[in-house]
């Protein structure tokens, strides 16, 4: 009979009333956005250098302090979650928005109580990097010491 | 008095005797802000946490229904109420507080005009002389039920809904007031496949759809009887389907339909498609449709609040949504 109270294909008929996300512009966003990030990044490690007794291999762990630092504090003013609806991908996969999700989770449960609320919440969001990221590398490190032995 | 399979029409005059609305900052910054009785400039409305300032907004929509009624609480005497959080807490609170027999309703965003079609029933039969409805909804206590923290920067697709933080509150009983409380449909659980928590517009527009073209059948009634047929939160997305849905089963609502979701917020607030929740359809009724009703600028309306009645775990498991609509027919009583 009609086309949309059809409950069969309602699911599919349905996609022509709901707007799309516009893929191009959001990887435009999430390329400068997450450039951005890296950027500051960058600047952060050749002063690491420049000013303090850092090497390049060294200047790692406190750029990425520094990173951390800034976004949970953006965070926590509320001014993170508005960076992460425009830059979608772009503010979420580097390091700040790992701190976002540790630092949002932190705030919204600590109501509960330090350790039933915040401690047990704190990897909420982040918990699958953690173990996802942990097994590949685990997985990884056994490909890469058989490879060695193998080739010699 | 049954009317169909799902339609009630009260044989006493029921009225709204008094209603009393509260919202957020996001809402009093909307085009109906000046409807609301209170309104907060802070989402933690001067308390600790999300939760506790859920419960203030509900506990300040009721006293403003009761104050306007002139009623103490214990004239009250059956108090219908619901929220969405776990168990609706908001609303066991309250009741604990107010000390009013109490049914806990859960209808996700459909409560409100459960409560009020149930509150009406109850006191058409005589069970009640006083019936109390409210429901409440949080942005921030909605956010951490379903979705994420807060403060967390995921973004949410153009589909999703902005979670109305506000509470409506409405006092049903013989005595009269401008507006009157005709009739009631209740509808059936409806559930298309859709199982997007972000896409609740096209989820419950078939809900909406359902409920609506049984109220015409049963009532014998047609779009045209209405000044307005209101959904609850169907948002930018649902609202064009509902209107598809009932126009190829024969009813034509183009003219009359609005949506709460949409109404609340002004189309460049930053609500994605557009406002849900509870407090949506409750502050957006008991606020300015009532008050439209109360003036005699508009005479018969039809609010069908829309519920999605999903959980997170039920999302996770891959299931699909089961929505329902209720709705509630309030006319204007013309200087009664």
């Amino acid at each position: 009979m009609s086309q949309l109270n059809n409950q069969k294909d309602y699911k599919k008929n349905a996609k022509s009333y709901q707007p799309k996300p516009n893929y191009v512009i959001n990887c435009i966003k999430a390329f400068f956005v997450g450039g951005a990030i890296c950027l500051i990044g960058q600047c952060l490690q050749v002063f690491f250098i420049h000013f303090f007794d850092f090497t390049e291999k060294t200047a790692g762990n406190p750029t990425t302090a520094t990173l951390i630092l800034i976004a949970a504090l953006l965070t926590g003013f509320g001014i993170y979650d508005k960076i992460g609806q425009f830059a979608g991908a772009g503010s979420l996969v580097p390091v700040t928005g790992f701190a976002n999700s540790i630092t949002s989770a932190a705030l919204e449960h600590k109501s509960e109580g330090i350790v039933l609320g915040i401690a047990t919440n704190l990897f909420k969001l982040a918990g699958a990097v953690i173990v996802f990221g942990v097994v590949s590398a685990a997985i990884l490190g056994v490909i890469r010491l058989f490879l060695n032995n193998l080739l010699g | 008095m049954k009317i169909g399979k799902q339609t009630w029409r009260y044989q006493n005059k029921l009225y709204l005797t008094s209603t009393g609305t509260a919202a957020g900052p996001l809402e009093a910054k909307g085009p109906l802000g000046s409807s609301f009785d209170k309104t907060y400039d802070d989402l933690h409305c001067g308390e600790d946490n999300w939760e506790l300032a859920e419960r203030t907004i509900m506990r300040e929509a009721i006293s403003f229904c009761l104050q306007k009624a002139n009623k103490q609480e214990s004239d009250i005497d059956v108090f219908l109420a619901g929220d969405l959080l776990n168990q609706t807490v908001t609303s066991n609170f309250i009741a604990k507080e107010n000390q009013i027999p109490f049914l806990g309703m859960f209808g996700a965003c459909s409560t409100s005009m459960e409560t009020l079609a149930v509150g009406a029933e109850l006191v058409d039969s005589g069970f009640a002389n006083y019936a109390l409805c409210a429901v409440s909804s949080h942005n921030a206590t909605a956010e951490r039920q379903f979705r994420y923290p807060t403060e967390y920067g995921g973004p949410k697709p153009k589909t999703a809904t902005y979670t109305v933080t506000g509470a409506g509150a409405a006092l049903v009983s013989k005595d009269p007031s401008p507006v009157m409380v005709k009739e009631a449909t209740i509808g059936k659980v409806v559930d298309w496949g859709i199982g997007d928590a972000n896409d609740m517009g096209s989820a419950m527009a078939p809900a909406a759809a359902d409920t609506i073209a049984a109220h015409f059948q049963e009532t014998g009634r047609t779009p045209t009887d209405y000044d307005m047929i209101v959904t609850g939160d169907l948002s930018s997305v649902g609202s064009p389907i509902v209107k598809q849905l009932l126009w190829e089963k024969g009813f034509n609502i183009d003219n009359v339909h609005h949506d709460c979701g949409l109404m609340i917020y002004s189309p460049d607030q930053p609500v994605f498609a557009g406002g849900s929740g509870c407090a949506c359809s409750a502050a957006v009724t008991f606020g300015y449709i009532a008050s439209q009703l109360a003036s005699g600028v508009i005479n018969r309306v039809l609010v069908a609040a829309t519920g999605a009645l999903l959980n997170p775990t039920i999302i996770q498991q891959k299931e699909t949504i089961p929505c329902v609509a209720h709705a509630v027919v309030l006319e204007s009583a013309g200087g009664q």
